[in-house]
Protein backbone atom coordinates (compact mmCIF):
# COMPACT_ATOMS: atom_id res chain seq x y z
CA UNK A 1 0.00 0.00 0.00
CA UNK A 2 2.92 2.28 1.60
CA UNK A 3 4.69 1.73 -2.07
CA UNK A 4 1.44 3.43 -4.41
CA UNK A 5 1.46 6.13 -2.36
CA UNK A 6 4.92 6.62 -2.75
CA UNK A 7 4.85 5.72 -6.67
CA UNK A 8 1.60 8.58 -6.77
CA UNK A 9 3.89 11.42 -4.82
CA UNK A 10 6.89 10.68 -7.37
CA UNK A 11 4.38 11.62 -10.80
CA UNK A 12 3.29 14.59 -8.74
CA UNK A 13 6.74 15.77 -8.31
CA UNK A 14 7.88 14.96 -11.61
CA UNK A 15 4.98 17.04 -13.22
CA UNK A 16 5.39 19.74 -10.67
CA UNK A 17 9.16 20.00 -12.08
CA UNK A 18 7.95 19.83 -15.58
CA UNK A 19 5.69 22.77 -15.03
CA UNK A 20 8.74 24.77 -12.48
CA UNK A 21 10.45 24.57 -16.23
CA UNK A 22 7.95 26.08 -18.25
CA UNK A 23 7.60 28.97 -15.64
CA UNK A 24 11.06 29.47 -15.50
CA UNK A 25 11.66 29.83 -19.52
CA UNK A 26 8.69 32.02 -19.54
CA UNK A 27 10.09 34.24 -16.52
CA UNK A 28 13.46 34.50 -18.64
CA UNK A 29 11.65 35.29 -21.83
CA UNK A 30 9.49 37.91 -20.28
CA UNK A 31 12.69 39.35 -18.46
CA UNK A 32 14.65 39.88 -21.78
CA UNK A 33 11.62 41.24 -23.44
CA UNK A 34 11.26 43.79 -20.81
CA UNK A 35 14.81 45.62 -22.06
CA UNK A 36 13.13 45.37 -25.65
CA UNK A 37 10.07 46.93 -25.24
CA UNK A 38 11.56 49.57 -23.07
CA UNK A 39 13.84 50.65 -25.81
CA UNK A 40 11.16 51.01 -27.87
CA UNK A 41 8.99 53.14 -26.08
CA UNK A 42 12.86 55.24 -25.33
CA UNK A 43 12.59 55.49 -29.23
CA UNK A 44 9.54 56.56 -29.61
CA UNK A 45 9.78 59.56 -27.03
CA UNK A 46 11.96 62.02 -29.91
CA UNK A 47 9.02 61.37 -32.16
CA UNK A 48 6.12 62.56 -29.76
CA UNK A 49 8.25 65.12 -27.96
CA UNK A 50 8.69 66.97 -31.17
CA UNK A 51 4.75 66.82 -32.43
CA UNK A 52 3.91 67.47 -29.14
CA UNK A 53 6.36 71.04 -29.54
CA UNK A 54 4.90 71.65 -33.39
CA UNK A 55 1.27 71.19 -32.22
CA UNK A 56 2.02 73.70 -29.02
CA UNK A 57 3.70 76.17 -31.70
CA UNK A 58 0.81 75.80 -34.16
CA UNK A 59 -1.42 76.93 -31.05
CA UNK A 60 0.85 79.94 -29.92
CA UNK A 61 0.81 80.97 -33.65
CA UNK A 62 -3.29 80.85 -33.54
CA UNK A 63 -3.40 78.06 -35.78
CA UNK A 64 -7.53 78.07 -35.90
CA UNK A 65 -8.48 74.78 -37.21
CA UNK A 66 -12.31 74.08 -37.77
CA UNK A 67 -11.10 70.44 -37.08
CA UNK A 68 -13.71 68.60 -34.18
CA UNK A 69 -10.55 67.06 -32.55
CA UNK A 70 -9.53 69.80 -31.03
CA UNK A 71 -12.96 72.11 -30.36
CA UNK A 72 -14.90 68.78 -28.70
CA UNK A 73 -18.35 68.54 -28.71
CA UNK A 74 -20.23 70.97 -26.77
CA UNK A 75 -22.59 68.08 -25.85
CA UNK A 76 -21.15 64.95 -24.66
CA UNK A 77 -23.24 61.68 -25.46
CA UNK A 78 -21.13 58.88 -25.90
CA UNK A 79 -17.49 58.30 -24.44
CA UNK A 80 -15.29 55.21 -26.07
CA UNK A 81 -12.98 53.66 -24.23
CA UNK A 82 -9.65 52.08 -25.84
CA UNK A 83 -8.75 49.46 -23.68
CA UNK A 84 -5.23 48.12 -24.08
CA UNK A 85 -4.94 44.24 -23.07
CA UNK A 86 -2.87 41.74 -23.98
CA UNK A 87 -3.59 38.93 -25.72
CA UNK A 88 -2.83 35.65 -23.59
CA UNK A 89 -3.11 35.85 -20.13
CA UNK A 90 -0.54 34.02 -17.38
CA UNK A 91 0.46 37.79 -16.25
CA UNK A 92 -0.62 38.06 -13.05
CA UNK A 93 -2.90 41.16 -12.34
CA UNK A 94 -2.57 42.79 -16.13
CA UNK A 95 -5.77 41.97 -17.51
CA UNK A 96 -7.83 42.19 -14.68
CA UNK A 97 -6.58 45.53 -13.60
CA UNK A 98 -7.26 47.14 -16.88
CA UNK A 99 -10.61 45.37 -17.35
CA UNK A 100 -11.49 46.47 -13.73
CA UNK A 101 -10.57 50.37 -14.80
CA UNK A 102 -12.28 50.48 -17.88
CA UNK A 103 -15.31 48.71 -16.47
CA UNK A 104 -15.62 50.82 -13.75
CA UNK A 105 -15.70 53.92 -15.90
CA UNK A 106 -18.05 52.49 -18.10
CA UNK A 107 -20.64 51.75 -15.24
CA UNK A 108 -20.04 55.29 -13.87
CA UNK A 109 -20.97 56.69 -17.72
CA UNK A 110 -24.23 54.69 -17.67
CA UNK A 111 -25.52 55.61 -14.01
CA UNK A 112 -24.51 59.15 -15.30
CA UNK A 113 -27.08 58.42 -17.89
CA UNK A 114 -24.60 58.62 -20.72
CA UNK A 115 -23.83 56.81 -23.69
CA UNK A 116 -20.68 54.56 -23.90
CA UNK A 117 -18.23 52.45 -26.28
CA UNK A 118 -15.75 50.06 -26.42
CA UNK A 119 -12.45 49.67 -28.35
CA UNK A 120 -10.85 47.04 -27.23
CA UNK A 121 -7.35 45.88 -28.25
CA UNK A 122 -6.20 42.50 -27.31
CA UNK A 123 -7.71 39.29 -26.88
CA UNK A 124 -8.41 39.38 -23.06
CA UNK A 125 -10.47 42.30 -23.51
CA UNK A 126 -12.30 41.57 -26.49
CA UNK A 127 -13.39 38.55 -24.34
CA UNK A 128 -14.10 40.14 -21.14
CA UNK A 129 -16.24 42.58 -22.30
CA UNK A 130 -17.59 40.55 -25.21
CA UNK A 131 -19.07 37.70 -22.70
CA UNK A 132 -20.49 40.59 -19.85
CA UNK A 133 -22.85 42.08 -23.00
CA UNK A 134 -20.81 45.48 -23.54
CA UNK A 135 -21.25 46.75 -26.62
CA UNK A 136 -17.51 47.01 -28.48
CA UNK A 137 -17.36 49.18 -31.78
CA UNK A 138 -14.22 47.41 -32.83
CA UNK A 139 -11.54 45.08 -31.45
CA UNK A 140 -8.00 44.95 -32.11
CA UNK A 141 -5.75 41.99 -31.77
CA UNK A 142 -2.77 40.14 -32.39
CA UNK A 143 0.24 42.50 -31.52
CA UNK A 144 0.07 43.08 -27.72
CA UNK A 145 3.46 42.10 -27.04
CA UNK A 146 5.22 43.92 -29.98
CA UNK A 147 3.00 46.84 -31.16
CA UNK A 148 3.92 48.64 -34.93
CA UNK A 149 3.23 52.25 -35.65
CA UNK A 150 1.14 50.73 -38.66
CA UNK A 151 -0.93 49.01 -35.93
CA UNK A 152 -1.20 51.91 -34.22
CA UNK A 153 -2.11 54.15 -37.07
CA UNK A 154 -5.03 51.99 -38.09
CA UNK A 155 -6.67 52.11 -34.45
CA UNK A 156 -6.14 55.64 -34.98
CA UNK A 157 -7.72 56.52 -38.36
CA UNK A 158 -10.42 54.52 -37.01
CA UNK A 159 -11.02 56.29 -34.01
CA UNK A 160 -10.52 59.44 -35.64
CA UNK A 161 -13.30 58.51 -38.32
CA UNK A 162 -15.70 57.06 -35.93
CA UNK A 163 -15.66 60.81 -33.94
CA UNK A 164 -15.63 63.10 -36.48
CA UNK A 165 -18.48 60.75 -38.01
CA UNK A 166 -20.15 61.97 -34.80
CA UNK A 167 -20.33 58.04 -33.17
CA UNK A 168 -17.77 58.90 -30.43
CA UNK A 169 -18.29 62.24 -28.44
CA UNK A 170 -14.97 62.02 -26.34
CA UNK A 171 -12.34 59.04 -26.22
CA UNK A 172 -10.23 57.92 -23.64
CA UNK A 173 -7.17 55.46 -23.71
CA UNK A 174 -7.31 52.94 -20.33
CA UNK A 175 -4.07 51.36 -20.66
CA UNK A 176 -0.91 50.15 -18.08
CA UNK A 177 1.65 53.01 -17.94
CA UNK A 178 5.04 51.72 -17.70
CA UNK A 179 7.15 53.65 -15.23
CA UNK A 180 9.78 51.25 -14.28
CA UNK A 181 10.60 47.39 -14.30
CA UNK A 182 9.06 47.41 -10.83
CA UNK A 183 6.46 49.47 -10.88
CA UNK A 184 3.26 50.33 -13.45
CA UNK A 185 -0.15 51.75 -13.32
CA UNK A 186 -3.54 51.52 -15.07
CA UNK A 187 -3.98 55.12 -16.23
CA UNK A 188 -7.42 56.59 -18.01
CA UNK A 189 -5.99 59.19 -20.26
CA UNK A 190 -8.46 61.52 -22.30
CA UNK A 191 -7.47 61.15 -26.09
CA UNK A 192 -9.91 63.33 -28.34
CA UNK A 193 -10.73 66.07 -28.33
CA UNK A 194 -7.29 67.39 -27.79
CA UNK A 195 -7.71 70.26 -25.75
CA UNK A 196 -4.91 72.74 -24.37
CA UNK A 197 -4.30 70.76 -21.61
CA UNK A 198 -4.46 67.35 -23.20
CA UNK A 199 -1.75 68.69 -26.06
CA UNK A 200 0.36 70.03 -23.32
CA UNK A 201 0.57 67.34 -21.21
CA UNK A 202 1.69 64.93 -23.58
CA UNK A 203 2.00 60.95 -22.29
CA UNK A 204 2.18 61.73 -18.46
CA UNK A 205 4.64 64.55 -18.74
CA UNK A 206 4.23 67.98 -17.10
CA UNK A 207 3.70 70.44 -19.75
CA UNK A 208 6.63 72.98 -19.45
CA UNK A 209 5.29 76.58 -19.79
CA UNK A 210 7.55 78.12 -22.57
CA UNK A 211 4.71 79.86 -24.04
CA UNK A 212 4.73 80.87 -27.65
CA UNK A 213 8.21 80.78 -29.45
CA UNK A 214 9.24 83.17 -32.15
CA UNK A 215 7.16 83.87 -35.43
CA UNK A 216 7.06 81.35 -37.34
CA UNK A 217 6.31 80.74 -41.26
CA UNK A 218 4.03 78.01 -42.57
CA UNK A 219 3.54 76.39 -45.26
CA UNK A 220 0.77 75.89 -46.42
CA UNK A 221 -0.92 77.55 -43.76
CA UNK A 222 -1.74 76.80 -40.24
CA UNK A 223 -5.02 75.64 -40.31
CA UNK A 224 -4.31 73.11 -42.99
CA UNK A 225 -0.91 72.15 -41.22
CA UNK A 226 -3.07 71.45 -37.83
CA UNK A 227 -5.91 69.57 -40.05
CA UNK A 228 -3.08 67.32 -40.90
CA UNK A 229 -1.07 67.35 -38.22
CA UNK A 230 -4.24 66.22 -35.45
CA UNK A 231 -4.31 62.34 -36.57
CA UNK A 232 -1.34 62.04 -36.57
CA UNK A 233 -0.82 63.34 -32.89
CA UNK A 234 -3.71 60.75 -31.99
CA UNK A 235 -2.04 58.16 -33.93
CA UNK A 236 1.51 58.96 -31.80
CA UNK A 237 -0.40 59.03 -28.69
CA UNK A 238 -2.21 55.74 -29.30
CA UNK A 239 1.61 54.38 -30.25
CA UNK A 240 3.21 55.80 -27.06
CA UNK A 241 -0.04 53.81 -25.05
CA UNK A 242 0.41 50.98 -26.93
CA UNK A 243 4.34 50.46 -26.36
CA UNK A 244 3.80 51.49 -22.62
CA UNK A 245 1.10 48.69 -22.52
CA UNK A 246 3.28 45.67 -24.23
CA UNK A 247 6.04 46.57 -21.55
CA UNK A 248 4.08 46.66 -18.48
CA UNK A 249 2.53 43.08 -19.96
CA UNK A 250 6.28 41.45 -19.91
CA UNK A 251 7.11 43.18 -16.56
CA UNK A 252 3.76 41.57 -15.20
CA UNK A 253 4.74 38.11 -16.56
CA UNK A 254 7.64 38.29 -15.82
CA UNK A 255 7.04 38.97 -11.77
CA UNK A 256 4.01 36.14 -12.14
CA UNK A 257 5.71 33.22 -13.62
CA UNK A 258 8.55 34.29 -10.76
CA UNK A 259 6.44 33.52 -8.52
CA UNK A 260 4.90 30.67 -9.74
CA UNK A 261 8.24 29.22 -10.37
CA UNK A 262 8.70 29.79 -6.64
CA UNK A 263 5.69 28.29 -5.77
CA UNK A 264 6.65 25.02 -7.56
CA UNK A 265 9.70 24.63 -5.80
CA UNK A 266 8.42 24.84 -2.81
CA UNK A 267 5.61 22.35 -3.43
CA UNK A 268 8.55 20.09 -4.69
CA UNK A 269 10.18 20.47 -1.54
CA UNK A 270 7.15 19.57 0.42
CA UNK A 271 5.84 17.04 -1.91
CA UNK A 272 9.29 15.22 -1.54
CA UNK A 273 9.14 15.30 2.28
CA UNK A 274 6.26 13.66 2.28
CA UNK A 275 7.65 11.18 -0.47
CA UNK A 276 10.56 10.54 1.69
CA UNK A 277 8.19 9.70 4.70
CA UNK A 278 6.20 6.93 2.55
CA UNK A 279 9.27 5.22 1.43
CA UNK A 280 10.74 4.94 4.79
CA UNK A 281 7.45 3.52 5.70
CA UNK A 282 7.51 1.09 3.24
CA UNK A 283 10.76 -0.08 3.71
CA UNK A 284 10.77 -0.69 7.25
CA UNK A 285 7.41 -2.86 6.04
CA UNK A 286 9.34 -4.59 3.84
CA UNK A 287 12.38 -5.29 6.74
CA UNK A 288 9.81 -6.74 8.78
CA UNK A 289 8.22 -8.59 6.28
CA UNK A 290 11.28 -9.95 5.23
CA UNK A 291 12.07 -10.60 9.02
CA UNK A 292 9.31 -12.48 9.60
CA UNK A 293 9.65 -14.41 6.40
CA UNK A 294 12.91 -15.75 7.55
CA UNK A 295 11.84 -16.37 10.88
CA UNK A 296 8.94 -18.69 9.92
CA UNK A 297 11.16 -20.36 8.02
CA UNK A 298 14.10 -21.14 10.39
CA UNK A 299 13.04 -20.52 14.07
CA UNK A 300 15.55 -18.61 15.75
CA UNK A 301 18.27 -19.18 13.99
CA UNK A 302 17.12 -16.12 11.55
CA UNK A 303 16.74 -13.79 14.49
CA UNK A 304 20.53 -13.74 15.17
CA UNK A 305 21.76 -13.48 11.90
CA UNK A 306 19.25 -10.29 11.34
CA UNK A 307 20.83 -8.92 14.47
CA UNK A 308 24.66 -9.59 12.29
CA UNK A 309 23.56 -7.32 9.78
CA UNK A 310 22.84 -4.70 12.06
CA UNK A 311 18.98 -3.29 12.13
CA UNK A 312 19.88 -0.65 14.92
CA UNK A 313 16.60 0.38 16.87
CA UNK A 314 14.55 -2.16 14.45
CA UNK A 315 15.76 -5.58 16.08
CA UNK A 316 14.11 -5.31 19.23
CA UNK A 317 10.83 -4.34 17.72
CA UNK A 318 11.40 -6.94 15.01
CA UNK A 319 11.77 -9.57 17.78
CA UNK A 320 8.73 -8.67 18.79
CA UNK A 321 6.82 -8.78 15.77
CA UNK A 322 8.38 -11.76 14.02
CA UNK A 323 7.28 -13.88 17.36
CA UNK A 324 4.29 -12.66 16.68
CA UNK A 325 4.02 -13.47 13.07
CA UNK A 326 5.26 -16.54 13.85
CA UNK A 327 2.54 -18.65 14.83
CA UNK A 328 1.05 -17.32 11.48
CA UNK B 1 28.16 77.41 -40.05
CA UNK B 2 25.85 73.90 -39.15
CA UNK B 3 22.56 73.25 -37.84
CA UNK B 4 21.42 70.44 -36.32
CA UNK B 5 19.43 68.15 -38.61
CA UNK B 6 17.04 65.41 -36.95
CA UNK B 7 14.97 62.74 -39.08
CA UNK B 8 12.37 61.41 -36.53
CA UNK B 9 10.06 58.77 -37.52
CA UNK B 10 7.72 57.13 -34.49
CA UNK B 11 9.69 54.10 -34.64
CA UNK B 12 13.28 55.69 -33.45
CA UNK B 13 15.38 58.45 -35.21
CA UNK B 14 16.52 57.54 -38.39
CA UNK B 15 19.08 59.99 -38.59
CA UNK B 16 20.80 63.03 -36.05
CA UNK B 17 23.78 65.14 -37.00
CA UNK B 18 24.95 68.37 -37.83
CA UNK B 19 24.59 69.63 -41.79
CA UNK B 20 24.36 72.65 -43.72
CA UNK B 21 21.57 72.40 -45.97
CA UNK B 22 18.61 70.16 -46.38
CA UNK B 23 15.93 70.38 -49.71
CA UNK B 24 12.68 68.95 -49.16
CA UNK B 25 9.19 69.48 -50.76
CA UNK B 26 5.96 71.15 -48.85
CA UNK B 27 2.29 69.91 -49.25
CA UNK B 28 1.70 72.31 -52.24
CA UNK B 29 4.55 74.54 -51.83
CA UNK B 30 7.27 72.55 -54.09
CA UNK B 31 10.88 72.25 -53.03
CA UNK B 32 12.20 74.61 -50.02
CA UNK B 33 15.80 74.82 -49.11
CA UNK B 34 17.36 75.11 -45.24
CA UNK B 35 20.35 76.72 -44.51
CA UNK B 36 21.55 77.28 -41.02
CA UNK B 37 20.19 80.31 -39.57
CA UNK B 38 16.85 80.03 -41.65
CA UNK B 39 13.53 82.00 -40.05
CA UNK B 40 10.86 80.13 -37.56
CA UNK B 41 9.48 77.66 -39.81
CA UNK B 42 6.40 74.87 -39.85
CA UNK B 43 5.91 73.14 -42.59
CA UNK B 44 3.67 69.75 -43.66
CA UNK B 45 5.29 68.01 -46.47
CA UNK B 46 4.76 65.42 -49.44
CA UNK B 47 6.60 62.62 -50.43
CA UNK B 48 9.95 63.82 -51.51
CA UNK B 49 13.07 62.90 -51.96
CA UNK B 50 14.87 64.84 -49.15
CA UNK B 51 18.24 65.50 -49.52
CA UNK B 52 20.62 66.51 -46.60
CA UNK B 53 23.78 67.66 -46.82
CA UNK B 54 26.42 67.13 -43.95
CA UNK B 55 29.56 68.93 -43.00
CA UNK B 56 31.49 67.11 -44.74
CA UNK B 57 29.95 67.80 -48.01
CA UNK B 58 28.66 64.36 -48.76
CA UNK B 59 24.93 64.21 -49.40
CA UNK B 60 22.41 61.77 -47.45
CA UNK B 61 19.29 61.08 -49.53
CA UNK B 62 16.12 60.16 -47.91
CA UNK B 63 13.02 59.31 -48.80
CA UNK B 64 10.36 61.28 -46.90
CA UNK B 65 6.03 59.94 -47.07
CA UNK B 66 4.30 63.25 -45.51
CA UNK B 67 5.06 64.46 -42.54
CA UNK B 68 5.72 68.10 -40.83
CA UNK B 69 9.33 70.15 -40.71
CA UNK B 70 9.77 72.07 -37.87
CA UNK B 71 12.64 75.08 -38.07
CA UNK B 72 14.12 76.77 -35.12
CA UNK B 73 17.19 78.58 -35.42
CA UNK B 74 19.64 76.03 -35.62
CA UNK B 75 17.82 72.90 -35.81
CA UNK B 76 15.78 71.08 -38.66
CA UNK B 77 13.15 68.29 -37.44
CA UNK B 78 11.95 66.07 -39.86
CA UNK B 79 9.11 63.88 -38.45
CA UNK B 80 7.37 61.50 -40.83
CA UNK B 81 5.33 58.37 -40.61
CA UNK B 82 7.36 56.87 -43.08
CA UNK B 83 11.03 57.67 -44.09
CA UNK B 84 13.96 55.59 -45.47
CA UNK B 85 17.39 56.33 -45.65
CA UNK B 86 18.26 56.17 -48.88
CA UNK B 87 20.73 53.00 -48.94
CA UNK B 88 18.05 51.12 -46.95
CA UNK B 89 15.51 51.15 -49.90
CA UNK B 90 14.78 48.31 -51.83
CA UNK B 91 15.06 49.42 -55.55
CA UNK B 92 13.33 46.62 -56.86
CA UNK B 93 10.30 46.88 -54.93
CA UNK B 94 10.36 50.58 -55.45
CA UNK B 95 10.41 49.45 -58.91
CA UNK B 96 8.01 47.29 -58.81
CA UNK B 97 5.31 49.37 -56.86
CA UNK B 98 6.40 52.18 -59.34
CA UNK B 99 5.25 49.97 -62.73
CA UNK B 100 1.98 48.63 -60.70
CA UNK B 101 1.02 52.52 -59.64
CA UNK B 102 1.49 53.28 -63.60
CA UNK B 103 -0.83 50.73 -64.63
CA UNK B 104 -3.36 51.62 -62.11
CA UNK B 105 -2.92 55.36 -63.13
CA UNK B 106 -3.71 54.55 -66.73
CA UNK B 107 -6.62 52.26 -65.83
CA UNK B 108 -8.40 55.11 -63.90
CA UNK B 109 -7.05 58.02 -62.33
CA UNK B 110 -7.53 57.39 -58.41
CA UNK B 111 -5.82 59.15 -55.59
CA UNK B 112 -4.67 55.63 -54.23
CA UNK B 113 -2.40 55.32 -57.03
CA UNK B 114 -1.38 58.36 -57.59
CA UNK B 115 0.31 58.60 -53.95
CA UNK B 116 2.21 55.28 -54.14
CA UNK B 117 3.66 56.71 -57.44
CA UNK B 118 5.14 59.10 -55.76
CA UNK B 119 5.71 57.32 -52.78
CA UNK B 120 7.88 55.15 -55.28
CA UNK B 121 9.40 57.81 -57.35
CA UNK B 122 10.47 59.07 -53.72
CA UNK B 123 12.30 56.11 -53.03
CA UNK B 124 13.70 55.33 -56.16
CA UNK B 125 14.83 59.15 -56.38
CA UNK B 126 16.24 58.77 -52.78
CA UNK B 127 18.37 55.39 -53.63
CA UNK B 128 20.04 56.71 -56.71
CA UNK B 129 17.84 58.56 -59.58
CA UNK B 130 14.61 57.34 -61.38
CA UNK B 131 15.89 55.71 -63.88
CA UNK B 132 14.45 57.69 -67.19
CA UNK B 133 11.52 59.48 -65.04
CA UNK B 134 11.99 63.00 -65.20
CA UNK B 135 13.01 64.78 -61.79
CA UNK B 136 9.78 65.79 -60.19
CA UNK B 137 7.35 64.09 -62.40
CA UNK B 138 5.16 63.75 -59.45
Amino acid sequence: MAGGQERILRGRIRSVQATKKITRAMELIAASRIVKAQQRVAAAVPYSEQITEVVKDLAAAGGSSQSPLLAGRAEVKTTAYVVITADRGLCGGYNSGVQRAAEGEVKAAVLAGKDYSLVTIGRKAEGYFKFRGYQIATSYSGFSDSPTYAQAREIGQDVVARYVAGEFDRVELVYTRFISAGSQEVVLRPLVPLDRETVAGGDGKASDATGATADYEFEPDPGTILDTLLPRYVEARIYAALLNAAASEHAFRQRAMKSATDNAEELIKNLSRIMNRARQDSITTEIMEIVSGAEALSGGKAVREVQLIELGPLTSESLVTSTQHSGD
Amino acid sequence: MSMKVEVVSPERVLFSGEATQVITRTLGGGEIAFLPGHAPFLGALTESHTRITLVDGTVLDVAVHGGFVDVSGTRVSILSDVAEIGDEIDRARALRAKESAEEAIAREHDAEAISALSRAHARLSASGGLAGTPQGAH
